[in-house]
């Protein structure tokens, strides 16, 4: 039931968060009953960014329908286009060209790079540091920079279509790329001496939002949320899609299961993406970049799912075709759903300061919840 | 001990905040570090990645000539309905009649510049252009013809 805004019989204190609050990063309204400065419960109210992409996707064809879901998780929109083009060639049978499965690999690490640094300037911020913004943002800007020279775009970038990506890549990019590695290995000691390093970052962070094993597979969290709680859910490890398979990264996992785990998850995360790039970017082979594929595509009748893992935990499409051009039904399985769920179970019993550093370790993107 | 804590306590504190003013006093002082850029001053010197995506265009030669045949393969590949092709049929010197395009109606306000319709395009008559400064002061505006006025379809182009 709905808690109504103000007293309660037992005395309690009912207060809104959101939905428009800056803490909150978007739309997101939490309901708290407060017993003084403590919590005693968290409630979340969704659908104020609902624009039905599921029943949008449903009139669209199959090479249409992947530009709204950049539109989803617009961070990982890369990996979210991925998704879906992985779901459809998995209905058409189509073999992706090794150039294009290396060209999306090193796309998606990018986008979760930028990904994770825009996380980790907002943490900061939501912690009241105002500076670590604006030097997550200088790294992030240069990879936004790459997007926008060879995929046209730098958000939601649309450039995977069934059979391969759109185009191919710029003849700069080998060079910027590894440009912005040198630059981020040469920057990455600033982040430990302005963030991680700091006292009263610290204190902030440890012992708040202790989240079990137990229970982080219970509601189902994944990504960096499960991981900072030891529970080994890399998508990229256990169902290799594309060329993870020949890559050699670790799956970061830490066993505090506190914010401060599931911060060092994401931090220790980024360099296993630059691990990845630096491995693929010299090696990229010669050759098409998307393979031959009918103008109409026609799912044949069957369900198909894929699942991937974005920058906020597994991503996963279904389809379910009639044999049409268009899809009978989608429906996506979103990482930043499950792992809202978890918050009210986080933050009970801790005070409403603490409420922002566990939500921000949450990394949530409300249009990615509300769909 | 209590106070041997709390002042040892009070003295990593000052260390740690110590260590980050470093780092924000380092580009305080280095000031060509900072790579922030003053737009709009910078108008002039602003360089676009080339294949940025900001509206569609469809590029005429000094003749006034496009390349569009009208076979509407960009309105059946947009999600949005953004293009609208009108058709007409010019009458050749022979006699026959030939399917040209009257109008191509592009709605900006409608376009996610997602690309599929210069992706769809077989001629390509239609391109992305990299220009981004949309704003105007009537939403009649944004609704644009593409196809320049007494323009002509190029010879050759089927």
């Amino acid at each position: 039931m709905i808690e109504e805004v103000g007293t309660t019989t037992e005395g309690d204190l009912v207060i809104n968060v959101g939905p428009q609050h800056p803490a909150t990063h978007g739309v997101l309204h939490l309901v708290i009953t407060l017993n003084g400065e403590t919590i005693k419960k968290v409630e979340p109210h969704l659908g104020y960014i609902h624009r039905s992409i599921e029943k949008m996707c449903e009139s669209l064809t199959y090479r249409q329908f992947i530009y709204v879901t950049s539109r989803m998780d617009y961070l990982s929109a890369h990996i979210n286009n991925h998704a879906c083009a992985l779901c459809v060639e998995k209905g058409l049978q189509v073999e992706v060209p090794q150039r294009a499965q290396y060209i999306r690999v090193i796309m998606d690490e990018l986008t979760r790079i930028a990904s994770h640094e825009l996380w980790w300037g907002a943490m900061a911020m939501d912690l009241g540091a105002f500076t670590p913004f604006f030097h997550a943002f200088r790294e992030r800007e240069t990879i936004n920079t790459i997007m926008e020279e060879t995929c046209g775009a730098r958000l939601t970038m649309n450039y995977m279509v069934p059979g391969g990506v759109m185009f191919d890549l710029h003849p700069d990019f080998q060079k910027k790329v590894k440009a912005f590695i040198q630059q981020y290995t040469s920057k990455i000691n600033e982040y430990d001496e302005l963030v991680t390093g700091n006292i009263i970052f610290q204190n902030r962070m440890k012992g708040i939002g202790y989240v079990t094993k137990e229970d982080a597979i219970s509601y189902g969290c994944t990504g960096p949320v499960a991981r900072g709680s030891g529970v080994a859910s890399d998508i990229r490890k256990i169902a290799p899609y594309d060329v993870y398979d020949k890559v050699e990264f670790d799956e970061v996992l830490e066993t505090g299961g506190d914010s401060f785990a599931r911060y060092l998850v994401r931090v220790k995360e980024m360099q296993q993406s630059i691990r990845i790039i630096e491995q693929l970017i010299d090696n990229i082979p010669e050759g098409d970049f998307q393979a031959k594929t009918k103008a109409v595509l026609k799912l044949p009748k069957g369900e198909f799912y894929q699942r991937v893992e974005t920058a906020r935990g597994e991503l996963g499409v279904y389809i379910i075709s009639e044999g049409g051009t268009t899809p009978y039904r989608i429906k996506f399985r979103s990482p930043g759903f499950s792992n809202l769920s978890i918050l009210d179970h986080m933050v009970r019993g801790h005070k409403i300061g603490d409420l922002v550093a566990a939500m921000g370790t949450l990394d949530l993107v409300i249009p990615d919840i509300d769909r | 001990m209590f106070l041997k804590e709390y002042i040892n306590d009070v003295l990593k504190a000052a260390k740690s905040l110590l260590t980050g003013m470093k780092v924000t006093g380092y580009y305080f002082t280095h000031r060509k570090e900072i790579i922030t850029e003053q737009y709009p001053d910078n108008r002039a010197t602003l360089q676009l990645a080339e294949r940025f995506r900001g509206e569609v265009v469809m590029p005429h030669d000094e003749n006034n000539q496009h390349a569009c045949t009208g076979c509407s393969a960009c309105e059946i590949a947009c999600p949005n309905g953004t293009i609208k092709i009108i058709n007409k049929f010019d009458i050749q010197p022979d006699g026959k009649k030939k399917k040209a395009i009257d109008t191509f109606v592009y709605h900006l306000e409608l376009c996610t510049m997602c690309g599929l319709c210069v992706e769809a395009c077989p001629t390509s008559a239609i391109k992305m252009a990299n220009t981004f400064e949309h704003s105007v002061f009537n939403r009649n505006q944004l609704t644009k013809r593409l196809n320049q006025p007494g323009s002509k379809i190029r010879e050759g182009v089927e």
